[in-house]
């Protein structure tokens, strides 16, 4: 994958980052130097090998449907940037 | 000369406290002596409240009085990377996005060290969010490598390591997810262990690669390692990847289990691009272990040369999807000039991120993006099952594997901070044992010809930890190497 290939706009899109021009151009070549790296990979024979999401053999954790005490209002608040009336205050979503 | 009260291991402070030769607020009052004399040097610590930290330690020593103790850590400071929570302290990850955070909950590794008396010390600098090999990444300056200030302490938990290294704490947390805790613990001379995924609660620690990422310790002796493991390692509710197992007392293990062992020598990991003197220093190690009876064989990792593309893409997968909760709503840095919702997101991440975290969101984005998915992150699941595989094959063969740590001593810093891919394969050595769930551990092993720490890694059984530490610690026993300390009064402080 060479990085002419990428579409750097695309991606800052679906990761909701504005990048700077300057920013897009770098970035767009470093990934091209890792996906070469990584191309590598294509060689390896993966027919019939199941993919390994984490190393832990623990599946389908479920807990007692037991209510407990978790953060106060205030707590849960404490880091918003902005607040009012025991809520997060955000730019005007729906016209 | 007496070893300095701060470069003392856990065991010994904890003796001096048991045999009231010092008090936990004298002991406090030294750490934070010792930081403030040396810390604008190393620049270790992101973050620490003196005045909270005696408070502790006061609190220690009233129990003590009262026959009270809690047991071997009461009244030992420990510091924590700064991506783990303490309760009313800043939590950074040493990113602009956080830079005004407070911890509104402890870690479960917090609560579990509160709970046996250990006093909560400073919070310390690490690579944005965990990114980075070399603690050059951090929003907040870089961390400087004790043995030689111009070099870099690894990472990304460099401000443990350089914390411990430097006296600035007896003992530190940090988190590994490629080699985060070994290579640092290497290159600043001091032991470090990835424990196996599972083994320790992930709750309360900032998520980076939630199915790489165990938090471990940095300490002076193996010794240490084990107190602090029975500590912190055990079953929580609260992390569902979380392992249901028994919990030996590791500390008591170390002399218990005396080997011989049958080790490991994975041909792969002694190729190309290791330093002669890395890899003199690993060879004299494996001799040690040959003269005490341990069978030594040669065995094949194949899948190895994999491993560092395995990572950059399930890494950088799973770090787009957790940083995703950064958008500037309920935490973290909002824009001040975001018109609508979606310039909240846009203009908030610009803004809050650094240039490695944003080149790991992309990169992320990119593997798992429509079109690419099954290409990249599928196959890499996929070659992370033979990179797994590779290992539980060989302990058939044998109980533990040897390899360098890492390729190189310490190296300058801003060396590879403009090349992205060479600071990525400083943790080729390190990056199977997160891909295969193992535990790791970097000890000390010599020095090279410029007084540089040099590490040897120990990689053990699933769950496997009690062995791993009897293995190490037998080694240490007979080698010094955790008696030279830094001289960072003689340096003069780098940039």
């Amino acid at each position: 994958m060479s990085a002419a290939q990428i579409d750097i706009n695309h991606i800052a899109k679906l990761a909701r980052i504005n990048l700077t021009e300057q920013e897009k151009e770098r970035f767009a070549s470093q990934l091209g130097d890792v996906l070469n790296h990584i191309a590598e990979l294509k060689e390896v024979d993966v027919s019939g090998i199941e993919p390994t999401a984490h190393a832990s053999p623990v599946y389908n954790v479920w807990s007692e449907d037991i209510a407990k005490p978790g953060l106060s209002v205030t707590e849960a608040l404490q880091n918003a940037p902005a607040q009012r009336d025991n809520m997060i205050v955000v730019p005007k979503v729906v016209e | 000369m007496s070893t300095p009260i701060y470069f003392k291991s856990v065991a010994e402070l904890s003796n001096d406290l048991s045999s009231k030769k010092i008090s936990s607020v004298e002991l406090t009052k030294a750490f934070i002596a010792r930081t403030k004399a040396v810390d604008s040097k190393v620049k270790a610590f992101n973050s620490y409240d003196e005045a909270d930290a005696l408070a502790q330690a006061k609190l220690s020593d009233e129990r003590r009085s009262q026959g009270k103790s809690l047991g071997v850590l009461d009244g030992i400071p420990i510091g924590f990377k700064d991506v783990i929570s303490v309760k009313g302290q800043p939590l950074t990850a040493s990113s602009n996005m956080l830079k005004n955070f407070v911890s509104p909950y402890d870690a479960t590794v917090t609560q579990k060290l509160k709970s046996v008396g250990a006093i909560s010390w400073g919070r310390l600098n690490l690579d944005e969010f965990a990114m980075g090999s070399s603690t050059e990444n951090s929003a907040f300056g870089q961390t400087h490598n004790p043995w030689d200030l111009e070099r870099v302490p690894g990472g990304s938990s460099g401000g443990s390591a350089a914390a411990l290294a430097a006296g600035e704490a007896p003992a530190t947390l940090g988190s590994d997810t490629g080699g985060s805790i070994r290579q640092p613990a290497a290159l600043c001379g001091v032991v470090g262990i990835k424990p196996t995924y599972g083994l320790i609660s992930r709750y309360g620690l900032i998520a980076f690669a939630s199915s790489l990422d165990q938090i471990g310790p940095f300490t002076r002796t193996v010794e240490d390692s084990a107190i602090i493991l029975n500590a912190i390692a055990g079953h929580d509710p609260l992390d569902s990847t979380s392992f249901k197992t028994e919990i030996p007392d590791y500390r008591a293990e170390l002399s218990k289990r005396k080997g011989p062992w049958k080790l490991g020598i994975p041909k792969e990991y002694f190729g190309e691009g290791l330093d002669p003197e890395v890899a003199k220093a690993v060879e004299n190690a494996i001799n040690f272990y040959k003269s005490k009876g341990c069978e030594i064989k040669e065995i094949s990792l194949p899948h190895t040369k994999y491993a560092v593309g395995v990572y950059y893409i399930i890494a950088t997968a799973e770090c787009s999807s957790n940083l995703a909760r950064y958008d500037g709503v309920r935490y973290g840095h909002r824009s001040k000039d975001a018109k609508d919702i979606l310039e909240v997101y846009y203009k908030s991440r610009a803004e809050g991120f650094g240039p490695e975290v944003k080149r790991r969101i992309i990169l992320g984005t990119y593997v798992l993006s429509s079109g690419y998915q099954d290409a990249y992150y599928v196959r890499a699941q996929k070659v992370r099952t033979l990179i797994r595989r590779d290992f539980l094959e060989a302990y058939k063969e044998v109980d533990a594997v040897i390899t360098p740590t890492t390729p190189t001593p310490a190296f300058k810093a801003g060396e590879k901070a403009s090349n992205p891919l060479a600071m990525y394969l400083c943790d080729v050595y390190t990056i199977g044992v997160n891909l295969a769930g193992l535990p790791g551990l970097s000890l000390p092993c010599g020095y090279s010809k410029s007084g540089l720490p040099i590490g040897l890694q120990l990689i053990g059984k699933p769950y496997g930890e009690a062995e791993l530490l009897a293995l190490a610690h037998a080694y240490e026993k007979e080698h010094a190497w955790g008696t030279r300390f830094p001289d960072i009064e003689g340096q003069k402080g780098a940039l």
